[in-house]
């Protein structure tokens, strides 16, 4: 009954409305989203990142479509020089494509970058918030545990995970998830022991809202921006990784990946700089994409970071 | 008529980690349907304490060491926390001194009003909007449709109260603790909160606990008074009488502070325009003085007044105070 007896109200109310302020527009400040975008569109690094991904993408995606060559086929003589016949980017030491090696491999580095990382942050925000809402004996409890994970060097953890349960792609996400959620564990529980003082937190309980409630719906999407950045350089960290797993000679040698490239020819490399320092130009680029986007969202959030 | 709320000889006490402290001593106090119980002292007196206490939200450390906290009947101090969910927001809730950082700036005001409508009464989005829209119109939001839509940011300081006020009172609760509602607002803007927390009383037979340090509002707002020092109800009665023939020397000591404004001869007199003080300050906490607390710094102290604590006088069946004074003072 209300509704129906609304609606006319509504629409005969906003023209009304525009008419008799017109200078709140002005004042009221435009949507976040809005203002987030402008402020990202201003930072040059920032752009120059999302170009270097978007180039990264474009490889990999459009890359087979333009260059369908079988990057496990022999193509030409082992060691090939770039520029040859066959193979533009050379060979490797059993005369496999270079250049197609490095457009097949980008979709298995970036589905471990981006799956690791999501492992990471998931354990991470589900750790840290825990510690972080909960405070005390928990808090004390999860922590200990976050310690142990960060005194272990962690490269040499993953490298046991994956010795101990096989060298495939699925072992070796998980296995970096494994090893790198303590920051994010960290920088949530910070946020959480910051946001959940706060008034609102306090009203949306007198409210009646539940624990899980509270930590889900209330404080973490106010935790979130600075999680969203380390999610970002966390894939930039595990496709880091898995080039030095791959690197070790434990990557998945069944799936193409630019850390396997480097670790079968590591041996040859300086016989062959190109079979080596190709793929870690490929794994650089993106990286770097990620760090400079990463920086470029957090600057974007941050108000008092932003440039006029 | 019964209490709604009715608070008994609560005892509140902090863990400093090296010793134990009662910030609240034996409070005692009763809101009735439809009236408003102004709370007034000092700051640390144990207002917002009593109020946390009401609500089960006492910060970490603190905890309810003695009394009862009774809401329709029902004891708030032993409830279960399931329990204590659904009483929070439903039939008791709050509304925070800062309207500025007691909203989520992430929400649109009608999700804000919404969800507790959501939460409590098992109501559809739909449903929900529309109480949100009618509360908002309650509480005299120009062109609420639009306002809907808001983010707090968007909102000036009155409109962010009159948002917290709609939903504190979105599910018609028994009771709404206010805890200096209007201390971060224009005085104007004060009045218009004042008149409309009134109206919807009026309407709803709401109990209100309104916690403040100012008697201008407590003479507004408040039917009945209970005066704090130090974690202890010092005076309890009728707004007029508390106001017109204060019993205790701390109330009239407080009513003194207040300033007030004179015209024409007594406007010219010499001393127009001083205000009174109450010398020194509340006592830091576990240093309060073993019999009257306000005795040291009470121009009327005696020699029983700091060796005896002081009985509950009566001064008619209304009013009462913790004074060995209370009869001389009120009858002065």
């Amino acid at each position: 009954m209300t509704q129906t007896a609304m609606e006319p109200t509504s629409a005969m109310s906003k023209p009304a409305k525009a008419a008799s302020i017109p200078d709140e527009a002005a004042i009221t400040p435009a949507h976040p989203a809005t203002e987030f975008v402008r402020a990202f569109a201003r930072n040059q690094s920032a752009i120059l990142g999302l170009v270097l991904l978007a180039l990264v993408f474009a490889l990999t995606f459009l890359g087979p479509v333009i260059y369908p060559l079988n990057p496990y086929e022999m193509v030409d003589m082992p060691f090939a020089a770039p520029g040859g016949e066959y193979a533009p980017l050379g060979t490797d030491y059993i005369g496999r494509d270079i250049l197609a090696g490095i457009i097949s491999g980008g979709k298995a580095t970036l589905a471990v970058g981006a799956s690791s990382a999501l492992i990471s942050v998931v354990i991470g925000i589900l750790i840290g918030s825990f510690a972080g809402y909960f405070g005390g004996f928990i808090d004390a409890a999860l922590m200990k545990v976050t310690e142990f994970f960060q005194i272990l060097p962690a490269l040499l953890l993953a490298m046991l995970l994956v010795s101990i349960f096989g060298a495939k792609l699925l072992t070796i996400i998980i296995a970096i998830g494994i090893v790198s959620w303590p920051q994010t564990a960290r920088l949530a529980r910070a946020e959480f022991m910051r946001i959940r003082k706060l008034d609102y937190v306090n009203a949306a309980r007198t409210a009646g809202a539940k624990n899980s409630y509270l930590i889900f719906a209330v404080i973490l999407p106010a935790a979130l921006p600075p999680l969203i950045v380390a999610a970002g350089l966390a894939v930039g960290s595990a496709i880091l990784f898995e080039a030095g797993l791959s690197f070790l000679g434990l990557g998945d040698p069944n799936v193409m990946s630019w850390g396997l490239i480097i670790g079968q020819n590591r041996n040859y490399l300086l016989d062959a700089w190109w079979t080596v320092t190709l793929p870690g130009i490929a794994i650089f680029i993106t990286v770097l994409g990620i760090s400079l986007v990463g920086d470029g969202i957090n600057d974007a959030l941050n108000p008092k970071l932003r440039r006029r | 008529m019964d209490p709604i709320l009715s608070v008994r000889d609560l005892v509140v006490e902090v863990d400093t980690g090296s010793a134990v402290h009662k910030v609240i001593d034996g409070v005692s106090l009763d809101l009735y349907p439809g009236k408003t119980l102004g709370v007034v002292g000092e700051s640390g007196c144990g207002k917002s304490m009593t109020a946390l206490a009401t609500m089960g939200l006492l910060p970490d450390r603190f905890r309810v060491a003695g009394g009862s906290i009774q809401l329709a009947g029902e004891e708030m101090t032993t409830v279960k926390p399931s329990r204590l969910r659904q009483l929070r927001g439903n039939a008791i809730s709050m509304i925070f001194q800062e309207p500025m950082t007691s909203l989520n700036p992430l929400l649109t005001v009608e999700r804000q009003i919404a969800e507790v409508v959501e939460l409590h009464q098992q109501k559809s989005r739909a449903e929900a909007r529309d109480i949100a829209l009618e509360m908002l119109r309650a509480v005299q939001i120009p062109s609420p449709e639009a306002r809907l839509a808001a983010y707090p940011h968007e909102l000036s300081g009155g409109m962010r109260q009159r948002v917290m006020i709609a939903i504190a009172l979105a599910c018609r609760p028994k009771v709404i603790i206010a805890d200096e509602p209007t201390t971060a607002l224009d005085v104007t803007v004060q009045a218009q909160i004042f008149r409309l927390l009134r109206d919807l009383q009026m309407d709803t037979e709401t109990a209100i606990m309104l916690i403040t340090h100012d008697l201008g509002a407590v003479a507004e707002m408040a039917d009945e008074v209970a005066v704090f020092y130090a974690g202890r109800s010092i005076e309890t009665g009728p707004v007029a009488q508390i106001l017109d023939t204060p019993a205790h020397p701390y109330t009239r000591g407080l009513m003194s502070c207040t300033p007030r404004l004179k015209l024409g001869a007594q406007a010219r007199e010499p001393d127009a325009g001083a205000l009174g003080e109450i010398p020194g300050m509340v006592p830091p906490l576990g240093r309060f003085p073993k019999a009257c607390r306000f005795a040291p710094r009470c121009a009327l102290a005696d020699a029983r007044c700091t060796h005896d604590a002081p009985p509950k006088v009566a001064l008619n069946d209304a009013h009462a105070a913790l004074c060995w004074h209370a009869k001389e003072e009120a009858f002065a």
